[in-house]
């Protein structure tokens, strides 16, 4: 059972639970949706970015307990950052999650995101966790093309 | 957990699990209790051996040399369809058609028989509880023609409402497509009174019985049927070999599916005479050792005996069903009073996803998610389903193992 604690620590079943951030943002100039085809995962993402910094960042849809709870934790992580601080927050827990479980980035730099350093043990659940996160990069990019897993 | 009881209906489980290596396997340190067979089934060794001897001993191409492994190959390949023959007895050999699996074989009647008689502003009637693959080749036909899909609705137990699937039939329905057994709820269609219903107006029917083979013995000339399709895979023979039978007068009269080598008797650059019903559907090498695997795979479910497969079955969903709905914020999706196979259910608070990963953790294998079945997902008011489905090498130890991982389940997300 160890090993399924790694994964569902307290942490990720709180925000799973009770999702932080779980709302629409009226005046977010960024809406994207991601989609996880396999599972059926959706978010949807509002950011509000100015002067390049993440003012205001919230979400809705319906998932897991992985993927809700990285989206509600990706969204108090990202808020109040800048773009480019963002952008190397994306890289790092995406190191995290799909890179060697023996050599994980730095987890001062992650703060409460290390939490899902489980995760890369379950390579089937890698996309759960990573679904927020590439909905935001979509979002930030500015394209605000649907993000898939796929 | 208590004694189980005897089981009212005895097959050999032990006999028969020594046949499927793969179920001797360790998952994460813990023995595997394997509950996806609606997914897919796994192999005995009859099969694994049947198709191990045609690569080593009687392996080449069939129809075509004169020497003795073509003949000997030939010879296997057409074996095997006559034990699909009597297997779902139809009335005849050529009326068997050796594809891919259920999708293609529905695929293969939506673009030649359905291309050939459905037009503009007519229907095509399926129900709510359809496979995708029973779904989107028919979609794919309407955008084609411009006929219409008109969908049969389900009641809160997932029985399909026969008296409006009879109300949608009408001047326009130039076809039936109904899935046999529900491969997300288990439910059991009355497939030969709607059979009936569809005849009475002169429309033809086809049946998806990829979940329907695996369980309980199927009569093709009984349910009287003008298609009926199903895969190999999800009864113990190997992927990428599946069955379509069709009537012998549908077969002639509709134009091939894919062109090549096999479906032809002449070929020149001015015409080409196509070959008679079955090869005329069978262009190019077919899945010749797949269908040897399926043959083997069908002597080893009659020499244990279908009836006695449908019996036993039955018997250990009802065990499944009264110890999944006992735990508490279980809830059942699928309570059809005629079902075969499979449990979906849902755990309060903990979604399908994560209740997978729970399971397999334990050793214990279901699927989660929409089993390709979107519609009776949003049916039901869910994103998703876990779903336990069975085989006859399923045993009570199995579903108890279920039930203690539920409980673990329960445990984090309690």
């Amino acid at each position: 059972m160890s090993d399924l604690r790694d994964l569902y620590q307290d942490m990720i079943l709180d925000h799973g639970r009770n999702p932080r951030n779980f709302r629409e943002t009226a005046d977010a100039n960024h809406v994207c949706d991601g989609h996880n085809p396999l599972c059926g995962d959706r978010v949807k993402l509002f950011v509000k970015v100015r002067d390049g910094i993440v003012e205001d960042i919230s979400f809705q849809g319906s998932g897991c307990a992985i993927s809700t709870a990285s989206a509600s934790l990706m969204t108090s992580a990202v808020k109040g950052k800048r773009v480019e601080e963002v952008r190397e927050l994306f890289d790092d827990f995406h190191e995290l999650i799909t890179g060697d479980p023996e050599q994980q980035p730095d987890s001062s730099k992650l703060g409460k995101l290390a939490v899902f350093s489980g995760v890369c043990e379950f390579p089937t659940r890698v996309k759960c966790a990573t679904l927020s996160w590439h909905t935001l990069k979509s979002a930030i990019d500015k394209d605000d093309k649907p993000a898939s897993t796929e | 957990m208590g004694v189980a009881p005897e089981h009212a209906f005895a097959l050999d489980v032990d006999k028969i699990r020594a046949d499927f290596p793969i179920l001797a396997k360790e998952v994460h340190g813990k023995p595997l209790a394997y509950l996806d067979n609606a997914a897919s089934s796994q192999k005995p060794l009859a099969v694994l051996e049947a198709i191990d001897h045609y690569y080593r001993a009687e392996n080449a191409n069939i129809h075509r040399g004169v020497h003795h492994l073509s003949e000997l190959a030939t010879k296997k390949y057409e074996d095997a369809r006559e034990k699909v023959r009597a297997f779902i007895n139809a009335e005849r050999a050529s009326e068997i058609i050796f594809v891919r699996g259920g999708t293609e074989a529905i695929n293969l009647v939506a673009s030649t028989f359905g291309r050939s008689r459905v037009g503009e502003g007519d229907e095509i009637v399926i129900t709510h509880m359809e496979h995708h693959s029973n779904i989107v080749p028919w979609q794919m036909l309407c955008e084609q023609t411009g006929a219409k899909l008109r969908v049969a609705p389900i009641d809160d137990r997932g029985a399909l409402i026969v008296d409006e699937f009879e109300a949608l039939l009408g001047e326009r329905t130039k076809m039936v497509a109904v899935v046999h057994v529900s491969n997300a709820l288990g439910t059991i269609n009355p497939a030969e009174k709607l059979v009936a219903m569809a005849h009475e107006r002169g429309i033809p029917v086809l049946l998806d019985g990829a979940q329907a083979v695996p369980h309980h013995a199927v009569d093709v000339q009984a349910l009287d049927c003008d298609f009926y399709a199903f895969s190999g895979h999800k009864m113990f023979a190997p992927t990428g070999i599946g069955v379509l039978y069709g009537k012998q007068k549908h077969l002639e009269a509709m134009p091939p599916y894919q062109g090549g080598g096999e479906m032809i008797t002449t070929v020149s650059f001015e015409k080409t005479e196509y070959n008679v019903v079955p090869h005329k559907f069978e262009a190019g090498t077919p899945n010749i050792a797949g269908t040897i695997g399926l043959g083997a795979a069908i002597d080893y479910m009659q020499a244990i005996g279908l009836a006695a497969i449908e019996a036993y079955e039955h018997d250990l969903l009802d065990y499944m069903t009264s110890r999944m709905s006992a735990i508490e914020g279980v809830k059942v999706i699928g309570t059809a009073p005629e079902k075969a196979g499979v449990l979906s259910f849902n755990i309060e608070g903990a979604h399908p996803h994560d209740v997978g990963t729970i399971l397999d953790r334990e050793g214990v294998a279901v699927r989660a998610g929409h089993h390709c079945a979107q519609p009776v997902m949003d049916r039901f008011g869910v994103p998703a389903t876990a779903r336990a489905s069975l085989a006859f090498y399923n045993t009570r130890e199995d579903v108890d193992r279920l039930v203690a991982a539920t409980e673990k389940v329960r445990e984090i997300f309690a």
